[in-house]
């Protein structure tokens, strides 16, 4: 793992999003440092995907400062948050792969679209064959996304998100609703993605084993497969826990396991 | 009272905003040649056996009932002169705008609404694209272009609709019919009004469909209610905005 730097990459400064009055995340600070992997645990409604959303500057937050990369989301218009979003990679919830395109094409739609990536046209199919090779579904190019299972859909839409190599990457749920073999893959994918690209990690989940995966695993690029990491081994592992749009935790898994709270508790007794 | 009024406020501000950024669109980078023709295809060519069909009808009933009434004055001759001004200055505009409000902008409203609940929208800002740009200025574009292609589609095969008429049921010749029908018909009173119609028509097609897509919420029941708005509202509008033009011509 690279050795944490100064800047934080991503960072939250009393951020609050409302929703016609109802505030969907309240107060939320936090900062996420370049190599640190954050797991961001809580019940549905409670503010995690909105603060994925944030995070890319899909939605405006009432108050408060997100920065990423050193820029002020916040203080920045639609058309210039472009650049910003190009460095980061989203994973949504349902895939949000585009119906209409066929797996090549959504695949290369950040390729061919985003206007801070200069790739070269003859060079968009071989990195298209790459990522989709990286989440072994090289053979579906011409295949529509209503034709793939969940998970195959969750493996092309995270094609998608690593195609242009951006240092941040944001999982929302990315093994909701699958059965357990499937959630194992989308997980060591998710792994490998960030230990072999080294990127920054923000992983949404309500599933703690997700969380103790993505803490206790490395992926071993020789053997093709996960593994428990070495005692001392840092992977900058954070959790954060929240509830109802605050943020009630932050800290290691130590901690977390360690914690009392009724609400915290629940989540790490309940794994699977 | 302000709570009521806030929120139909905010939608008409939201609706000029987003009319305001497509029309923006038009003369700005990138444009997506590929999807205003599909759109063309999907609107145009996809709602002509439908206009065809419904002007066809309507120029022949204009004929029928406007000759019954004709008849008490003896000018039946003129039957004609009624079909042609009727069709070109109402039925025409009106009755294909409706036919392509109930097919597209219900059906611009579901494919956005589909987009929007399976958050494709929020992806596509995320991958760099603008979505106005991107979905609704095709829309907007194809729209505007093949209605009033469709409109003259309609008013012509109306006319042949009520001479069919004439000439099998009124004793009329088909020089009596057409000329009747031509000579009827002024640049500016009509022809301009008939074609102005339709521009007016498809801009709020288009974006009544786009508007009511984008904006839904609540899974497949909110893209059902979004398809129904969409059709109800772009109706709705397609008639008072008729009144408008119509004050402004006559």
């Amino acid at each position: 793992m690279p050795e944490r730097s100064d800047t934080p990459i991503l960072k939250f400064e009393d951020v609050t999003v409302a929703f016609d009055g109802e505030p969907a995340l309240e107060n939320v600070s936090f900062e996420a440092y370049e190599g640190e992997s954050r797991v961001i645990l809580g019940a549905a409604g409670s503010g995690k995907t909105v603060l994925l959303k944030a995070a890319l500057g899909l939605v405006k937050p009432e108050s408060g400062r997100i920065c990423a990369f050193g820029n002020d989301l916040t203080a920045m218009r639609e058309g210039e948050l472009s650049d910003i979003r190009a460095k980061m990679g989203m994973l949504f919830q349902e895939s949000a792969l585009f119906d209409s395109l066929n797996i090549e094409e959504n695949v290369a739609y950040p390729l061919l679209n985003q206007r801070s990536i200069h790739c070269p046209r003859e060079q968009v199919h071989p990195r298209v064959v790459e990522a989709l090779d990286f989440v072994e579904l090289g053979e579906t190019l011409e295949k529509f996304p209503s034709e793939l299972s969940g998970g195959m859909r969750r493996r092309a839409a995270i094609a998608r998100a690593v195609v242009t190599a951006p240092p941040l990457m944001l999982y929302d749920s990315p093994t909701a609703g699958l059965d357990p073999i499937t959630a194992h893959t989308i997980m060591a994918l998710v792994i490998k993605e960030r230990d072999t690209a080294r990127t920054t990690t923000l992983m949404v989940t309500h599933r703690f084993q997700d969380g103790n995966v993505m803490a206790n695993f490395r992926y071993n690029s020789e053997q093709g497969r996960l593994e428990l990491a070495r005692n001392g081994e840092a992977l900058h592992t954070t959790f954060m826990v929240l509830r109802e749009g605050r943020l009630i935790f932050e800290g290691g898994q130590d901690r977390l396991e360690a914690s009392e709270d009724p609400y915290i508790s629940r989540f790490v007794k309940h794994r699977e | 009272m302000l709570d009521l009024l806030k929120e139909p406020v905010l939608a008409v501000q939201e609706f000029f905003l987003l009319a305001g950024g497509a029309l923006r669109n038009i003369f700005r980078k990138p444009h997506y040649g590929d999807d205003i023709a599909l759109q063309m295809d999907a609107i145009g060519v996809g709602s002509l056996p439908i206009v065809v069909a419904i002007g066809f009808f309507s120029g022949a009933v204009m004929a029928l009932q406007m000759a019954a009434a004709l008849a008490q004055y003896g000018q039946v001759g003129r039957t004609g002169m009624i079909v042609s001004l009727t069709l070109v200055r109402e039925l025409g505009p009106v009755l294909t705008a409706v036919m392509v409000a109930g097919r597209n902008a219900s059906g611009i409203a579901s494919e956005l609404g589909s987009m929007k609940v399976t958050e494709q929208i929020d992806a596509m800002r995320a991958l760099g694209t603008d979505p106005v740009q991107k979905l609704v200025t095709p829309r907007l574009l194809a729209t505007g272009f093949m209605l009033p292609l469709l409109t003259i589609i309609a008013d012509f095969v109306g006319m042949v609709g009520g001479w069919l008429i004439g000439v099998m049921y009124l004793n009329l010749t088909t020089r009596q019919y057409w000329s009747s029908a031509w000579r009827a018909l002024e640049w500016w009173k009509d022809v301009t009004q008939g074609l102005a119609k339709p521009v007016v028509f498809a801009v709020v097609v288009a974006l009544i469909g786009c508007f009511y897509g984008l904006r839904t919420t609540g899974g497949t029941q909110g893209v059902g209610r979004a398809t129904t708005q969409a059709m109800v509202a772009a109706t709705i509008l397609i008639f008072v905005l008729d009144l408008m033009i119509t004050k402004i011509f006559v």
